[in-house]
């Protein structure tokens, strides 16, 4: 251990801790921009700086590591003043319309600047005129609102290892850019939003709708019902003062019904159908390769991040047959919406608004694919993400804090704990597996309570087998196989898996791929900042919330088999085809 | 496979594909083609495993290796402070004049590009340029021109 002092007040950290975080132990803050704790050290942003006893500069505290005896100042006057000039030459290069501005009162510029009491431009304006770039319809770029810290750059290249995001040109022409400086859209990334959630101003925001809901609801014409994702009710608390891994679920659908939403759904509904299309699609795979020793792609792939698939269009399109066919439950909701809802309730499907709130970015770009107009109409109309939804919940005015628990609407509002889990990493695996070996054997799977550990966790990919015995006499070609699956998430641990299956040496029948850190919990779309502490706690929100549930197992949820019954028939059905599964499209690969 | 292509694979045969040699190659790259060019940037991409936009970040950074079409010479003057006390925009305006074509730009019949470029190491000499990688110093308003009369 290395022993130091900050401020006088002694500290003893690991050999190796920065003077941040060292000082972050003791709790003295220091301001910090390009510092991020799931990121590489850039060092570049210099709003972090300290004194150091001895040291004839000032030094960046996020990239100096700490030493024996270290005598570190955090808070002198030289200090402050440096950190305040610091600020002043990042406005100085900054369209501010604070007023306008996406970020506004979520900005760590705008709150550095409040706490050194910047109050206007001291040095001469050197922004750059507006420069914005909407060709997403998940993700906008604004260059005038960039400080250079390169989180997105780090964030796309470190944990994304997509890397659309570079730094290009240098000195003062230095700026953030794609390929060529090609639009979003026509480039490799995938809207995954990671790097809107790390970025510290309004450079990169997600492309916000929450006017077009509220036109939405205004209107007296329009049917307007609302789906939430499993992600959102164990975060949302987040950006309305509750702490991390609170989980908010019957205040939320009460919220949303005090919005004005007609119906408040639950994708955890169509998260329950998409393992029965899944569950199903797998053993049908497994059969063409056992029995009829068919060729089948294999490794199947989990299809319900939308990032992940874009991902896959582009970086591995020669194996795109590898993907399930399933849609992702936001995109099986929309259709039943507009079909087998409608028809339920008499409501004409053109009058139907269906408006979904997402962990996620790239659940924005999906929603406006071409294909995704399975019911005749677009299935999806508007997609917001967790973070705007907070915002309208305090457009509101309701107090959310007090409000009651309210439950989600029949028909398509009907939940299982194996739905809720799909919000974490390993989820998916984990709900398919407990419907699939049901199907398979009569019984449960062999976890005490229903909990599969080996699938759960952070590490960034895990691998389980589970060896099938006693199957009942449909499946008893799969008597004591040992079935092989892996689960990774963020899309630098899918590269891992994905070049094993491209060099055809992929050992796993069944694959769960999320494209965002953690899964869904940890979405572009979440409440800033998420982080591996975060994470973490909304993980264990979200499997508390699964032991809470009456139902645990996708194949048990009555409204399930209630459209099983009324409408689908049956899995992997002529309908569910129609509505429910999809295609996939190459894409360029650089 | 197209002559892109195939040029990138000749260079990346010579130098190799790991990381570091994305600079020799897109100096080479530079050398045959003038510039590098959008189609190259995709191919090294291809060939050394990396995305389009780190290989493009890389060659932006460089003003010899900037992604812009050039013309069949490329004119660079000094823009640093002591050809600027010596007299650089005048010699500028001269070229620009003579050239017609404003800095940064390519005449019209594609022959020259007139860009400014970070201190080349004359100042002793100052204003100085390069055309293509010959050195032309001390130079006049009549200097500059005569030197690029002879291409
Ligand atoms: S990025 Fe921050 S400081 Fe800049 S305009 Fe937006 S809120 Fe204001
Ligand atoms: S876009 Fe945001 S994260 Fe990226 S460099 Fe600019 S300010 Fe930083
Ligand atoms: S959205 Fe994802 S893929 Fe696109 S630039 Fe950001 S981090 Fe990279
Ligand atoms: S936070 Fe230390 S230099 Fe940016």
């Amino acid at each position: 251990m290395v022993k130091l002092t900050i401020n006088k007040i002694p500290v003893s950290v690991e050999p190796g801790t920065s003077i941040l975080e060292a000082a972050r132990k003791v709790g003295i803050t220091v301001p910090s921009l390009c510092y991020h704790k799931d990121l590489c050290i850039a060092g570049n942003c210099r709003v972090c700086l300290v004194e150091v006893k001895g040291e004839r500069t000032l030094t960046a505290s996020c990239a100096v590591p700490v030493y024996e005896g270290m005598e570190v100042f955090t808070n002198t006057l030289k200090v402050r003043n440096a950190r305040k000039n610091v600020i002043e030459l990042l406005l100085s290069e900054h369209r501010c319309d604070c007023l306008k501005c996406e970020k506004n009162g979520k900005c760590e510029l705008q709150d550095l600047a409040q706490e050194y009491r910047v109050e206007e431009k001291s040095f001469i304006d050197l922004s750059i005129g507006k420069r914005i770039d909407r060709s997403s319809p998940a993700i906008e770029k604004d260059d005038s609102k960039c400080i250079r810290c390169q989180r997105c750059v780090r964030t796309c290249a470190e944990l994304q290892d997509v890397s659309a995001l570079t730094v290009a040109r240098k000195g003062e022409h230095m700026f953030i850019s794609t390929f060529m400086h090609k639009p979003l859209a026509d480039v490799v990334c995938t809207n995954c939003g990671q790097c809107v959630n790390r970025c510290p101003t309004g450079a990169l925001v997600e492309r916000n709708y929450m006017e077009e809901v509220w036109e939405a609801i205004d209107d007296p014409k329009k049917h307007v019902v609302v789906q939430t994702a499993p992600a959102v009710r164990i975060a949302l608390g987040e950006d309305l003062g509750y702490d991390p891994g609170e989980r908010v679920t019957g205040k939320m659908v009460t919220a949303l019904k005090r919005m004005g939403f007609d119906k408040v759904f639950d994708t955890d509904f169509t998260a329950d159908l998409t393992i029965m299309e899944e569950g199903t699609e797998l053993l049908t795979r497994l059969k063409q390769a056992l029995v009829d020793k068919e060729k089948v792609a294999l490794p199947m792939f989990t299809s319900c991040s939308p990032g992940w698939i874009k991902y896959i269009e582009h970086e591995f399109s020669n194996n795109l047959d590898n993907l399930s066919t399933c849609k992702s439950p936001q995109q099986m909701f929309g259709p039943l919406a507009k079909t087998y809802y409608a028809e339920k309730a008499g409501i004409d499907p053109k009058d139907i608004v269906c408006v979904s709130v997402m962990p996620c970015t790239a659940k924005k770009y999906e929603a406006r694919r071409p294909e995704m107009k399975a019911s005749g109409f677009r299935d999806v109309d508007i997609v917001l993400t967790t973070r705007e939804l907070a915002k309208m919940i305090k457009q509101g005015g309701n107090d959310f804090r007090h409000m009651e628990e309210g439950e989600f609407d029949s028909l398509l509002g009907k939940s299982t704990g194996a739905a809720v889990i799909f919000g974490a990493t390993g989820g998916v695996m984990e709900a398919a597996l407990r419907t699939a070996y049901e199907i398979v054997t009569g019984h449960e799977v062999p976890f005490p309570n229903l909990n599969i550990m080996p699938v759960r966790g952070m590490e960034g990919v895990r691998e389980a087998s589970i060896k099938i015995e006693g199957c009942v006499d449909a499946w008893k070609f799969l008597e004591g196989v040992e079935l092989k699956v892996a689960v990774a998430h963020g899309l630098a641990n899918a590269r891992k898996v994905m070049k094993q299956v491209a060099e055809g040496t992929s050992p796993y029948h069944f694959v769960e791929v999320m494209a965002c850190p953690g899964g869904c919990l940890g979405g572009g779309g979440q409440p800033i900042p998420t982080d591996m502490e975060t994470r973490k706690k909304r993980a264990m929100a979200i499997y508390e919330e699964d032991e809470h549930m009456e139902f645990r197992k996708s194949h048990e949820n009555p409204e399930v088999k209630l459209i099983y019954d009324d409408f689908l028939e049956k899995p992997l059905g002529h309908k569910s085809h129609e509505l429910l599964h999809t295609h996939y499209t190459k894409r360029m690969t650089k | 496979m197209s002559s892109t292509a195939e040029l990138v694979q000749t260079i990346v045969g010579k130098h190799g594909t790991r990381r570091e040699h994305l600079l020799p190659i897109l100096q080479d790259l530079a050398k045959e083609q003038r510039y590098v060019t959008e189609d190259a940037m995709i191919e090294v991409a291809r060939a050394l495993d990396l995305s389009a936009a780190e290989v493009y970040g890389t060659a932006s950074f460089y003003t010899f290796l900037e992604p812009v079409p050039t013309g069949e010479h490329v004119i660079r003057i000094c823009k640093t402070i002591t050809c600027y006390m010596k007299g650089k925009d005048e010699v500028i305006k001269a070229i620009e004049d003579h050239l017609r074509v404003k800095l940064g730009g390519t005449t019209t019949d594609g022959k020259f590009s007139f860009f400014a470029a970070n201190c080349i190491g004359w100042c002793h000499e100052g204003p100085a340029m390069l055309i293509d990688d010959k050195v032309y110093t001390k130079l006049t308003p009549k200097k500059a021109i005569d030197a690029i009369n002879e291409y």
